[in-house]
């Protein structure tokens, strides 16, 4: 008997579908036996996750609010691993995003809330590019690995938020108090500043979702619609066939890598609006939304509207993560379901790409094979 | 005043020291990446590495040269269990190796299984039963200028140079090191001359994984001994660029890993020097520095791809090829 690998003709519509929720499923099992070995009782862990994150009232709406930079870092790397590049400073991208749209928030402090709030997309969606570009310019006009730069700004974006607000006496830094010079924290929003929320079956739904699924359907309409997705698909194919069809394959590695910081930026903007009001270095850098986006693209299978579904789902089970947090619910299980689920993601994409066949007893050898010749052959 | 206290030799013996960890997942890295396979997981084996290294020296009993021994070796098994996860999905199962490999470090990584069982082992907040010290060798350790550097390290920088040796040995003067090279470079060929493309591959992701775990082992157990949840901040990809720099050349991966050392030890040595800068630009040199000797490599001699194995990142399927 032998096993052979064949690459699938055709691949049956269901398939697609079945692998991410296979591997959630198995993530759960797996993820289940490190619990039973480190000492914990899988099931009422996962209960709780799961009542926390979705059934329990309430947990939708905290759920969506996570969700929202998720979907959105999650887009910034999907619209750029479309293209082969390899965008993994989604999370720097979002830090930066939030310091843009903090500022806008408390320079505007005292115009009116639409304003405010308009203006702290546009400075999150433009500090997100900004930052998102710089890998770009240096892989387009040096060749240089996208993958480490922007990896390594996410790291000196995270010293800069620090320093805004632990080290300097920054503008974003609430110096009004005794007790806010002691203990360092950024400057509050003014509620006006605060994101809308709209009420949807009992469901919150916060304003940053609902233009993280705008994101996602312009992320769709301009891959499927526009000159630049086709070009973006032939670059992501075949960089070689781009350039001698004469796609000028540097400024549209540039252009994508500023649209996926815009999009991560956009997810720090609605951390801000939606949920914290202020510079949270450290909060936001415990979030890892950006490493946790990376998941969420690779699971959507770098589909824009999959990304929306894939990223309440996780975003359920970090948000739960963060109000479970404690002796009994140990940190770090957020992300190692998430790396096993992504694991059997990748695995499962074989079986979309190819087939699996078991060759029992091959049919044309001799049926009553002498047991002493097989034994010799083996 | 002595020679050995001036900022030169403390910069130098420092960079050294911090550069150990670098080098073992650079080596790590690189054998790997000799085989065609590349491996971001990295920093999550790193970081893994250091967890279960720390944990084992608080639970082995007896002297502590046993607890610190037992800890490495644990250390560099551990993390090549999670290297072997990498080695699966894209050796046999042929997934993509930059996904999967961030997958590892997403899994395994700052808030993932290493940070984890940190957690469930409380190791958190306890200072190390033991750590690696400085061993003075020979008796030379107060050797001008040599001395500091060369001989008053601890045991495993001891190793580092050796490992370093070996390699260079492997990859040009054995048999199985020029194989590696064969399947790394052209695994048809060396499929059609009777090597083992796969074999060859899982071997060395998994001894890429040891060596990176040794090197976050480093870090629990001599840089900053205990644990902290992400306490590698970064050196994995560090060790990655530096596979990089050092056109996949160990020799040239221990020059590159004094130079990141360096880059790492420095804001400690100026603020000992009454140097007022904030602690965030000293933080994010080495992150700062990277980037820039990229830049710099990839301008001046990566356009001719020197060194890079030709099948990097692509799978090998037989039928296909």
């Amino acid at each position: 008997m032998s096993l052979r690998i064949e690459r699938r003709l055709s691949v049956p519509g269901w398939l697609p579908v079945a692998v991410p929720v296979g591997s959630v499923i198995a993530a759960f099992v797996f993820s289940g036996l490190i619990l039973v070995l480190t000492g914990h009782d899988p099931v009422a862990t996962d209960r709780r996750l799961l009542e926390r994150g979705f059934f329990a009232s309430g947990a939708i709406s905290g759920t969506l609010v996570t969700a929202t930079p998720l979907l959105l870092t999650a887009l910034a790397a999907a619209a750029a691993f479309r293209m082969q590049v390899w965008n993994i400073g989604a999370e720097g991208q979002l830090y930066l995003g939030a310091v843009g749209a903090s500022g806008a928030g408390i320079a505007l402090h005292a115009l009116p809330g639409p304003l405010i709030i308009a203006a702290m997309v546009v400075a999150g969606i433009l500090a997100g590019a900004a930052w998102g570009a710089i890998p770009g310019i240096l892989r387009a006009a040096f060749r240089t690995n996208e993958i480490i730069t922007s990896l390594m700004l996410n790291y000196v974006a995270g010293l800069f938020i620090t320093y805004l607000i632990y080290d300097s006496h920054s503008y974003w830094r609430d110096l009004s108090t005794f007790t806010a010079r002691v203990f360092p924290q950024g400057k509050y929003l003014a509620d006006a500043a605060s994101w809308p929320r709209f009420d949807l079956l009992g469901m919150m739904i916060p304003f940053g979702f609902l233009l993280g699924i705008l994101a996602a359907a312009l992320v769709w309409l301009t891959a499927t619609a526009t000159r630049f997705g086709f070009e973006m698909r032939v670059i992501g194919d075949s960089p070689n066939a781009a350039r001698y069809a004469g796609m000028r394959v540097r400024r549209r590695i540039v252009t994508v890598m500023a649209m996926a910081g815009g999009l991560a930026g956009l997810g720090g903007a609605s951390e801000v609006g939606d949920f914290r009001h202020v510079l949270d270095p450290r909060g936001i850098q415990q979030a890892g939304f950006g490493y946790a986006g990376i998941v969420v693209a690779a699971l959507a299978r770098l589909n824009p509207f999959a990304v929306i579904v894939v990223a309440v789902l996780l975003g359920g089970l970090a948000n739960a993560g963060y109000s479970l947090q404690g002796p009994d619910f140990p940190a770090g299980l957020v992300g190692t379901l998430q790396g096993l689920i992504l694991f059997f993601a990748l695995g499962g994409e074989m079986l979309v790409r190819y087939r699996i066949r078991w060759r029992g007893p091959q049919t044309a050898a001799p049926a009553p094979a002498p047991v002493a010749v097989a034994e010799a052959g083996s | 005043m002595n020679v050995n206290g001036t900022v030169l030799i403390v910069v130098l013996a420092s960079a050294i020291f911090y550069g150990t960890p670098l080098l073992f997942a650079a080596v790590g890295e690189l054998l790997a990446e000799r085989s065609g396979v590349l491996n971001l997981g990295v920093e999550g084996m790193m970081l893994i590495g250091a967890v279960t290294g720390f944990w084992t020296v608080q639970h082995v009993g007896g002297p502590g040269w046993v607890g610190l021994t037992t800890a490495v070796c644990v250390a560099a098994l551990a993390a090549s269990a999670a290297s072997s996860i990498h080695a699966i999905l894209v050796i046999s199962l042929r997934a993509n190796q930059i996904v999967s490999g961030l997958a590892l470090t997403i899994f395994a990584g700052a808030s993932g299984l290493s940070s984890y069982l940190g957690a469930v082992g409380r190791l958190g907040g306890h200072p190390a039963l033991h750590e690696l010290k400085a061993i003075d060798l020979f008796g030379l350790g107060d050797a001008p200028v040599v001395g500091p550097l060369l001989f008053h390290q601890n045991a495993l920088v001891y190793v580092s140079w050796a490992l370093v040796a070996v390699t260079v040995f492997y990859l040009t003067r054995t048999r199985p090191g020029l194989h590696l090279r064969a399947v790394g470079e052209s695994p048809a060929t060396a499929d059609a001359m009777g090597i083992s493309v796969a074999g060859y591959r899982y071997a060395h992701t998994l001894i890429g994984g040891a060596l990176a775990g040794v090197g976050g082992a480093f870090f629990s157990l001599a840089i900053t001994p205990g644990w902290l949840d992400g306490m590698t901040s970064g050196a994995g990809w560090i060790a990655i660029a530096l596979v990089i720099f050092a056109f996949w050349r160990p020799e040239l991966a221990l020059g590159g890993a004094y130079l990141f050392g360096a880059f790492s030890s420095l804001g400690f040595i100026l603020q000992a020097h009454q140097v007022h800068l904030p602690p965030e630009v000293f933080a994010s040199l080495p992150y700062l520095m990277t980037i820039v000797v990229l830049v710099f490599v990839s301008t001046s001699w990566g356009k001719r791809r020197l060194g890079a194995p030709a099948a990097l990142g692509v799978p090998y399927i037989r039928e296909e090829r």
